[in-house]
């Protein structure tokens, strides 16, 4: 194999290889999303392939700049010029979004999919009680349904994320942080969607806050048996959250596995260097210092992406991007520390 | 010798004002601190939003004014400096913010943020010593001027840009930094390298830190003092190692419990988090302990009068709470 010709079709081995594999819900293929700039296209979002399957969380991980809310973006179609999705598919239930337009497209947003947007306390509308946004979705979605009934589905969706009814006439101003995300999370599921997307759902939440949303999403995800796509860089919060975990580095996944497996042994260098530098409550240890910068994202790098801030890098690693492969059950990753039989080599 | 810096019954009150009408916040209450000169230590404020911490960094700085008490940095009160005595102020107290995009001016190259407080401050006899000057300071933080001063701040990333503000801090030798979140929006592999600068600034340079921050995990790895607020009052203070491993406080133990913890099998422990809303929270402050809304241990005292420090361990580990009333105890 000559490492030139190959680099792209190694790109499109396929991510996932869970035991469910024909209930997947989202079955994203070789997705790429490029900005355009004056000086080239940056690559934003490169061959990323990976499979959501029904009724699980997936975490999406990884440093600012790295792709993974422009993936969401692009699973929502919601790339805006200059960023255009470049190639590939996004499979939702059967019907490639990438293809979709007008109205079709409409449809599909919100009551197949639904989002709940980064900083979701700035994304309600001020001059609008919570009641009225609500109404507004499904009135949009569904056409006409009377009062009685809309009113009893919304103090229903407001239950179902721990919310009292009074906040059905209250306005965003009177809700505190985590009231008003956990309002967005009852906005999001109000259409019964298959797939919720949640870009940093408790970023900007101290860690009490923070607490109650992440167990108000794993709530609503087992009484709906919705799947959800959670996007962070807190990777205690993912520990306690998600199912599976996809690591993002400079727009490609270079681990992913399920979220036990990685914490018990992360194969990836980055995975190991985002692990340990999570401060611990626990232990005073010395700090962890990392040093380097991701290379320029508007070239295609030769060889693998991590190469000029990894602490292991070889030869090999400059000249051939690593293949995603299983090195362990279920667990994925993209680097040449590890032979076939995922022993390592140095 | 007097503290460095020595904060007696702070007060801060917002609204209430002629114009107007709705109750006023109350967003820091009878506050003290007392920062030592030497050795230099870092002294963690540490809380929810919206507990006063951050009104704290703006009284320090100088951008608020204290509705009542006391603000005396090495011996002066910072309500009747002269001009000349603030304008040492101002430069023995610096600041680093937690946005590290926003404190740049993005039409000039990064180096102006340090041309500026040459100038002002008339630190350099000539450009050379200024650039030495720049290019010491840009050492300490691990950067190379030639590499860094010429571009715009958009070229640099998150992390590189708060360490030029912890160089351009750093150039000033100022006896006391107040640094404002300064890792909340660095990227988690790059928090320790800021981090790292704090720790060799104290041990290297003699400076001292109010390092505010909602973050314990931080506060535990790096500093030596810690002041846990919740709405405005002090709910437990002591040194960092001693108030983390062994909380008092029912708010402080909700709060450390609430941290998730990076191992899947360790699941959120302790009570059921609670949290109210902005409403209860402004009719519960009216009198006793701030917390009984959400506290799980609450008593009917609570209700009565506000909670003072009672101690609870050694090196002055305090927590304000009943529970620690050791005399109500020897009564009952």
């Amino acid at each position: 194999m000559t490492a030139a010709t190959t680099i792209d079709a190694m790109d499109t081995v396929m991510v996932d290889s869970g035991p469910s594999e024909q209930d997947a819900v989202l079955d994203i293929r070789n997705l790429q999303v490029f900005y355009a700039t004056p000086s080239g296209d940056v690559r934003a979002v490169d061959n990323v392939s990976f499979k959501v399957q029904r009724g699980e969380i997936i975490g999406l991980v990884g440093e600012s700049g790295c792709g993974k809310t422009t993936t969401a973006m692009a699973i929502l179609r919601l790339v805006q010029p200059p960023g255009r999705i470049a190639g590939g598919e996004i499979n939702l239930d059967s019907v490639n979004l990438a293809d979709l337009e007008g109205d079709d497209l409409r449809e599909t947003r919100w009551t197949k999919l639904s989002l709940i947007p980064q900083g979701a306390m700035n994304s309600l509308n001020p001059v609008m009680r919570i009641s009225s946004q609500i109404k507004d979705t499904i009135r949009t979605h569904e056409g006409r349904i009377s009062n009685r009934e809309l009113k009893e589905r919304i103090l229903q969706l407001l239950q179902l994320v721990g919310l009292p009814s009074r906040v059905y006439d209250m306005y965003p101003h009177e809700l505190s942080g985590g009231m008003k995300q956990r309002a967005c999370i009852a906005m999001a599921i109000a259409l019964d969607p298959v797939l919720v997307i949640a870009d940093e759902p408790t970023s900007a939440l101290d860690v009490v806050v923070q607490r109650v949303v992440g167990e108000t999403l794993l709530d609503v995800k087992e009484r709906l048996g919705v799947s959800m796509i959670v996007i962070g860089h807190d990777m205690g919060l993912m520990a306690q959250l998600v199912d599976r975990l996809a690591v993002m580095y400079a727009g490609r996944i270079v681990e992913f596995a399920p979220v036990e497996s990685i914490f018990n042994e992360q194969l990836h260098p980055y995975t190991q260097l985002l692990i340990e530098s999570i401060p611990s409550i626990k232990e005073k240890k010395p700090l962890k210092l990392t040093e380097g910068l991701t290379h320029d994202l508007r070239t295609h790098m030769q060889g693998c992406i991590f190469q000029l801030r990894c602490p292991h890098v070889m030869d090999i690693c400059r000249e051939e991007n690593p293949p995603m492969r299983a090195l362990r059950s279920r667990h994925e990753t993209a680097c040449h520390l590890y032979d076939d039989d995922g022993i390592r080599l140095h | 010798m007097a503290p460095l810096l020595d904060i007696k019954k702070a007060t801060k009150i917002y609204g209430g004002g002629m114009l107007s009408a709705g109750p006023v916040t109350v967003a820091l209450q009878d506050y003290d601190l007392t920062i030592e000169e030497s050795p230099a230590t870092i002294t963690t404020i540490a809380g929810e939003s919206g507990s006063g911490k951050s009104t704290l960094a703006n009284l320090v700085l100088g951008f608020t004014e204290l509705t009542s008490g006391q603000i005396v940095y090495r011996g002066r009160d910072l309500a009747e400096m002269t001009a000349p005595e603030r304008m040492d102020y101002r430069r023995e107290v610096q600041a680093v913010f937690q946005d590290p995009y926003a404190v740049y001016n993005p039409f000039y190259r990064v180096k102006h943020v340090f041309d500026l407080i040459i100038r002002n401050f008339k630190m350099a006899s000539g450009k050379a010593e200024a650039r030495d000057m720049i290019e010491n300071a840009l050492n300490v933080v691990g950067m190379r001027g030639e590499e860094v001063l010429e571009k715009y701040p958009h070229q640099l990333s998150g992390g590189q840009r708060q360490r030029m503000m912890m160089a351009r801090a750093y150039m000033l030798k100022p006896k006391l930094i107040v640094a404002d979140e300064p890792v909340s929006m660095v990227d988690a592999s790059l928090r320790a390298m800021i981090l790292d600068i704090m720790l060799r600034l104290r041990d290297e340079e003699g400076m001292s830190f109010l390092y505010i921050t909602h973050d314990l995990s931080t506060a535990y790895q790096i500093g030596d003092h810690i002041y846990l607020l919740y709405q405005g009052s002090v709910a437990e203070s002591g040194e960092a190692a001693a108030v983390i491993e062994n909380p008092k406080h029912p708010y402080v133990q909700l709060l450390l419990d609430s941290i998730p913890v990076p191992d899947p099998s360790v699941k959120w422990g302790g009570d059921e988090a609670t949290t109210i809303d902005d409403e209860e929270m402004r009719v519960s402050v009216d009198s006793g302990c701030r917390f009984y809304p959400r506290c799980t241990q609450r008593m009917d005292r609570c209700l009565e009068a506000s909670p003072v420090p009672f101690p609870v361990g050694a090196n002055n580990h305090n927590a304000s709470c009943f529970l620690y009333d050791e005399e109500e105890k020897i009564l009952a």
